[in-house]
């Protein structure tokens, strides 16, 4: 299956836009479910508005939030799949400013010393592309995420060592979740990698935070520690808004890789609650859009 | 708990009597402000032709569409979706925003430190807590994009907006040393050692 650039560009703005205006299902279902079990006052009001809020945007189809974000890209190439690769990321990089000034959004992008907005939500190394390849034949995926900065503030690394245990990496998560309060806009999704290189573990980190509700570590001692995790950081009380409540997260997801003998690395990775993500599979069909 | 409408510019009074807990709905007039905008008002020197005095704003960088002026867009901006941006990081500029331009209420999400807290008792101001990442309802709070200022700084410019209804807001920091997020925070250190016991740690 030969990838045509053109789809690729298309498919690339008609994500940004889409992600931006409409949650999930996993997400929807998830604020039902903190909405059915919180019991302060001030946090039920909070979560009956920001469901209020999800249906105000589909019906006036406009954006969720206005933070457009750092735009992400995660590209996933079946087996049998012919593409330009360098093309490829061209022609995301034009789908990416092509939505940004056609709709036209925030460009929430700048260059990090001169501050310089070139209001495309592009800049150097930005959109943020990763690739990945799969043995799923001819099939071409590519999954968008605006990740918003309030919770990308929200992020931390500790390099612990062997003699801290896992005690240290739980340690870490509750005293971050703290730290981060209401500026993370909980309810979020608490990401969590243990293990790996620094830049690998703050990766899965990431990769935790956009995770499907719902899904589960692959590796039973991650998942393991997600149930333990996610009781945890909702006993602390931060609640929706850090205003109070029982609804700190979704869940917290964790990731792991292997690490070396003399290291024990941590990584926190905040999603908030404007969970948004897009996905579209290109396939010799066609394009279908989904989450 | 009380509820609160108050048309903007307000007067010290209008502020002094609102306690974290209460309820706010503004009307008329809200500016919006942010990093950019207030680094080089108070790190740079630059000046505002825009007055403050008594007004409220919001942390926001709002997404806009450019347009021909009309009544409707008199700024030539017609608004797509405008929100709130975490507080936190603009903490040492409340304090010269209401010494300097006047200001008297900042809306946010997230909270706002101690420091801000201080000026809130000492010059007379609040901080009210909207719910950040609720955008798409809030633009329906929002009426026209009046003017705009210092607009190279784009989206980070200084916007003046026409209000109708804008809220409810909650009143989460008060003029009286008041703080929900303090409150909440002194609730999660209380429990700290719990939740870590309760995952087999010891502290």
């Amino acid at each position: 299956m030969n990838i045509d650039l053109e789809t690729v560009e298309e498919t690339a703005k008609a994500l940004y836009i889409r992600a931006l205006k409409v949650l999930p299902d996993d997400i929807k279902q998830g604020f039902t479910r903190l909405d059915s079990s919180e019991t302060d006052a001030t946090g039920k009001s909070i979560l009956a508005t920001m469901i209020d809020n999800i249906e105000v945007a589909e019906e006036t189809d406009n954006l969720l939030c206005q933070d457009t974000g750092i735009p992400i890209y995660n590209v996933t190439i079946g087996c049998g799949v012919e593409v330009d690769g360098w093309g490829l990321k061209q022609a995301i990089r034009r789908g990416c400013a092509r939505a940004t000034r056609e709709y036209p959004l925030r460009s929430s992008v700048v260059h990090p010393v001169t501050r310089e907005n070139e209001h495309t939500s592009c800049g150097i190394r930005v959109p943020v592309i990763n690739l990945d390849f799969s043995n799923v034949a001819d099939e071409l995926e590519i999954e968008m995420i605006p990740k918003g900065s309030g919770s990308e503030n929200g992020s931390f690394l500790k390099m612990c060592i062997p003699a801290d245990g896992i005690a240290g990496v739980k340690t870490f998560v509750i005293d971050r979740v703290m730290e981060a309060g209401g500026k993370v806009c909980p309810p979020t999704i608490v990401g969590v990698g243990v293990g790996g290189t620094s830049d690998l573990c703050a990766h899965l980190a990431k990769v935790a935070a956009t995770r499907e509700l719902g899904s589960a570590c692959a590796d039973p001692e991650g998942a393991k520690l997600e149930a333990e995790l996610s009781a945890a950081v909702n006993s602390l009380g931060i609640g929706p808004q850090g205003l109070g409540g029982d609804s700190t997260a979704f869940a917290v997801h964790v990731e792991i890789a292997a690490t070396h003998i003399t290291m024990n690395p941590v990584a926190v990775n905040i999603q908030c609650h404007s969970a948004r993500r897009a996905r579209a599979t290109i396939t010799p069909v066609g394009v279908e859009f989904g989450f | 708990m009380a509820a609160y409408n108050i048309k903007m510019p307000c007067m010290g009074e209008d502020v002094y009597k609102l306690r974290i807990g209460d309820h706010v709905t503004l009307q008329d007039a809200l500016f919006g402000i942010r990093d950019a905008t207030q680094i080089q008002m108070f790190d740079h020197g630059r000046e505002t032709r825009l007055d403050l005095t008594g007004h409220a704003v919001i942390h926001t960088a709002p997404n806009v569409r450019r347009v021909d002026p009309s009544n409707s867009c008199p700024a030539g901006y017609e608004s797509v979706c405008i929100g709130t941006t975490t507080s936190m990081r603009m903490e040492r500029f409340t304090r010269p925003l209401m010494e300097r331009n006047g200001v008297r209420i900042i809306i946010g999400k997230g909270g706002l430190g101690p420091e801000s807290s201080q000026a809130f008792q000492d010059l007379g101001g609040v901080y009210l807590a909207i719910i950040g990442g609720t955008a798409a309802l809030e633009t329906t709070w929002i009426k026209r994009i009046l003017d705009v200022d210092m607009d190279d700084l784009n989206p980070e410019s200084l916007w003046q907006f026409e209000i109708a209804d804008f809220g409810p807001l909650l009143v989460a920091m008060d003029s009286h040393g008041g703080s929900l997020y303090e409150a909440v925070n002194l609730t999660a250190r209380e429990r700290r050692a719990a939740a870590l016991a309760s995952m087999g740690v010891e502290t």
